[in-house]
């Protein structure tokens, strides 16, 4: 298969897949459950790609996810909410001390902007640190990022602990689809690149990347930069499609989630990353919801099930996955159009000429 | 001649511990030098401080002429240094490894460290990295499609030369031990530099693949210009191909010359039997 046809197949299916959500929008009542998901699922798979640039592809293993994304969402809220609605919005801060806002495009770029400049500050510190240390550094830079956005003295600009609303949303399914298509169409060109491999070199081993002249501080910075930036964007997308944003809403369970969507769908696999992420908004917010609530069969009150059972049974699939399926769905593989095609052929080719060895 | 390499009056000191003692020797251009010693005297310690990994206690290096490393005891040291010539270096210059390798000096490792999860062409590919004149936004974007070509194509021609061609897309883990050395040389010559720093090549090697290796090892040297300073145990491949050794004891340099002249130096006997010259 030539290059060119990969590319026309690749493009060809994402078209169809745009046009696919296109006419399910048009067709399925804009409640029903499956946009939820396709909504959620879409960015959360953004985020865990950028985690997974972070924990698979140079070995860093941060959990400062949520801080990053609570960074751009902010950002975003701040800079959209329209100038006439912010006296509602900062009701206790006089309308607060922003009395502009920007375009939808621009903001999230900034929102990335902002999370990767935290990130690059943060980074002078941190990243001197090795594994445990700069997950417990990044996950308390994380809570301290909460703390300090609920801070009353700040209020002016982040509304204290109030809500940040009325900014604009989207309602489309394909907005988060196409915007966290493009991010991770550039993640995985990064990952691609000479610096990607670069990346790699670090995560096998850090020792040997060194003496083949890579500079260590200069790339995991990069790494962990640019990581933080998509994670801004995503936090973003986030405070667009919940409507509202809080603080509180940005906990460590949230970086934990997006940990354990990384975990399932393989650590170094970018496809499994957006694959788990699907499927663990499906699960949590869809099929194991029954979980969460009382359940009667007859006059049999189901043992168990109450609020917060849901958290139990996904600590239970964390411990199994670590447990028994370290890899993950993928592994370190990718899914792509040449692979299934190679995967045919090959058994087409064995099928053929099965035991001559000409 | 030319002097590639220089270590002047270098001692490597851990807290009490002196693992390099005052240590002087030269690599001269093209030539193969050799650096031996009883366990624990302080070899591989020398190619860490060459390196960059440690900034000795005190000392300098120089390469090609020009110094690329300088210490002298500081802080707490001042009080525990123990070696000679304190008070002769002033300036502190103590670049880090990847500097080191861009300046032109590559190494190898005692324990083989290969990029374990990718092949061998991806290993061999990373080292061309470092001679990159694309940055980040112009590499995301693939537009330095010409560079990146180019870079494919040196590490194939490597491949090529250094006889790795038919495994170039089998896992680095995967192949068998002898290879896996030979591999790492290679991806330490990938770098372009002009000293190549080969920590115990023949480790744990068989008598056939040590004599394949020598012949590697005298190769690169020939076609590649190529200025080599090895650290080995085995005797055979030293004196085979070593144009001078140093023989190390204690941190201390004890002996240096051709390998006739130290093996037949009774320090030198001394050091590895243990004393029992006299008898």
């Amino acid at each position: 298969m030539t290059k060119k046809k990969e590319t026309i197949i690749n493009v060809s299916l994402i078209v169809a897949l745009l046009v696919v959500l296109y006419v399910m929008e048009h067709t399925i009542p804009s409640t029903a459950m499956i946009f939820t998901v396709l909504k959620k699922g879409a960015i959360y798979a953004l985020v865990a790609v950028s985690m997974n640039l972070l924990n698979g592809f140079t070995g860093l293993f941060s959990l400062g996810q949520a801080g990053f994304m609570l960074l751009g969402a902010y950002t975003y809220g701040i800079l959209t909410i329209p100038a006439e609605q912010r006296e509602f919005v900062y009701m206790y801060y006089d309308g607060g001390i922003i009395h502009f806002s920007v375009p939808v495009v621009v903001a999230l770029v900034a929102a990335g902007i902002v999370a990767a400049a935290f990130a690059y500050l943060i980074g002078l510190p941190v990243l001197r640190l090795k594994s445990d240390y700069l997950a417990i550094a990044t996950l308390g830079f994380a809570e301290i990022i909460r703390a300090i956005f609920q801070w009353d003295k700040l209020g002016p600009v982040t509304n204290g602990s109030n809500l940040l609303k009325s900014y604009p949303t989207f309602k489309s399914v394909l907005f988060p689809f196409i915007v966290s298509g493009i991010c991770i169409a550039v993640i995985v060109m990064l990952i691609n690149s000479t610096y990607g491999r670069a990346f790699k070199a670090i995560r096998d081993d850090e020792v040997a990347a060194e003496a083949m002249g890579i500079n260590l501080a200069h790339h995991k910075r990069i790494a962990f930069v640019v990581s933080s930036f998509f994670a801004g964007i995503s936090g973003a997308l986030l405070a667009m499609y919940q409507t509202t944003i809080q603080a509180s809403m940005f906990k460590s369970a949230m970086t934990y989630e997006i940990l354990l969507i990384v975990v399932i769908g393989g650590i170094g696999s970018v496809t499994g990353s957006c694959l788990s992420s699907f499927l663990f908004i499906i699960l949590s917010e869809w099929l194991l919801r029954f979980l969460d609530s009382d359940m009667y069969i007859g006059d049999f009150h189901v043992p168990l099930l109450r609020a917060g059972f849901r958290k139990v049974v996904f600590s239970v699939i964390i411990m199994i996955i670590v447990l028994f399926f370290r890899k993950g769905i993928m592994g370190t593989k990718e899914f792509s159009v040449r692979g299934i095609y190679n995967f045919f052929t090959r058994k087409k080719k064995a099928a053929k000429g099965g035991d001559s060895n000409d | 001649m030319t002097n590639v390499l220089k270590v002047e009056n270098v001692t490597m000191q851990f807290g009490g511990v002196v693992a390099v003692d005052n240590m002087n020797l030269e690599v001269n251009k093209g030539e193969i030098v050799s650096l031996i010693g009883p366990n624990g005297a302080g070899k591989t310690t020398a190619f860490n401080v060459i390196t960059g990994v440690y900034a000795p206690t005190n000392g300098a290096v120089y390469f090609n002429g020009t110094k690329i490393i300088e210490n002298h005891p500081q802080g707490k040291m001042k009080k525990l240094y123990k070696g000679e010539n304190n008070g002769k270096y002033s300036s502190v210059l103590a670049p880090t490894p990847d500097k080191i390798t861009k300046m032109g000096i590559a190494r190898t490792f005692q324990n083989i460290r290969l990029f374990k999860s990718q092949t061998v062409f991806e290993n061999i590919l990373i080292a061309k990295h470092l001679r990159r004149t694309s940055n980040l936004f112009t590499a995301t974007f693939h537009l330095n499609g010409k560079e990146e070509a180019e870079m494919r194509k040196q590490t194939e021609d490597l491949l090529r030369i250094l006889g790795l061609e038919d495994v170039k897309d089998e896992m680095a883990t995967s192949l068998p031990y002898g290879k896996q050395r030979r591999l790492e040389i290679a991806r330490a010559m990938a770098t372009e530099p002009t000293l190549l720093l080969l920590d115990e090549p023949a480790a744990g090697m068989n008598p056939q693949e040590t004599e394949e290796l020598t012949a590697f090892i005298g190769r690169i040297r020939d076609e590649f210009g190529m200025t080599i300073f090895m650290i080995e145990h085995h005797m055979d491949l030293v004196m085979e191909i070593s144009d001078r050794i140093y023989v190390l004891d204690f941190g201390k340099p004890i002996a240096a010359g051709t390998p006739e002249e130290v093996q037949n130096n009774p320090r030198v006997i001394e050091a590895y039997l243990g004393g029992a010259v006299d008898e």
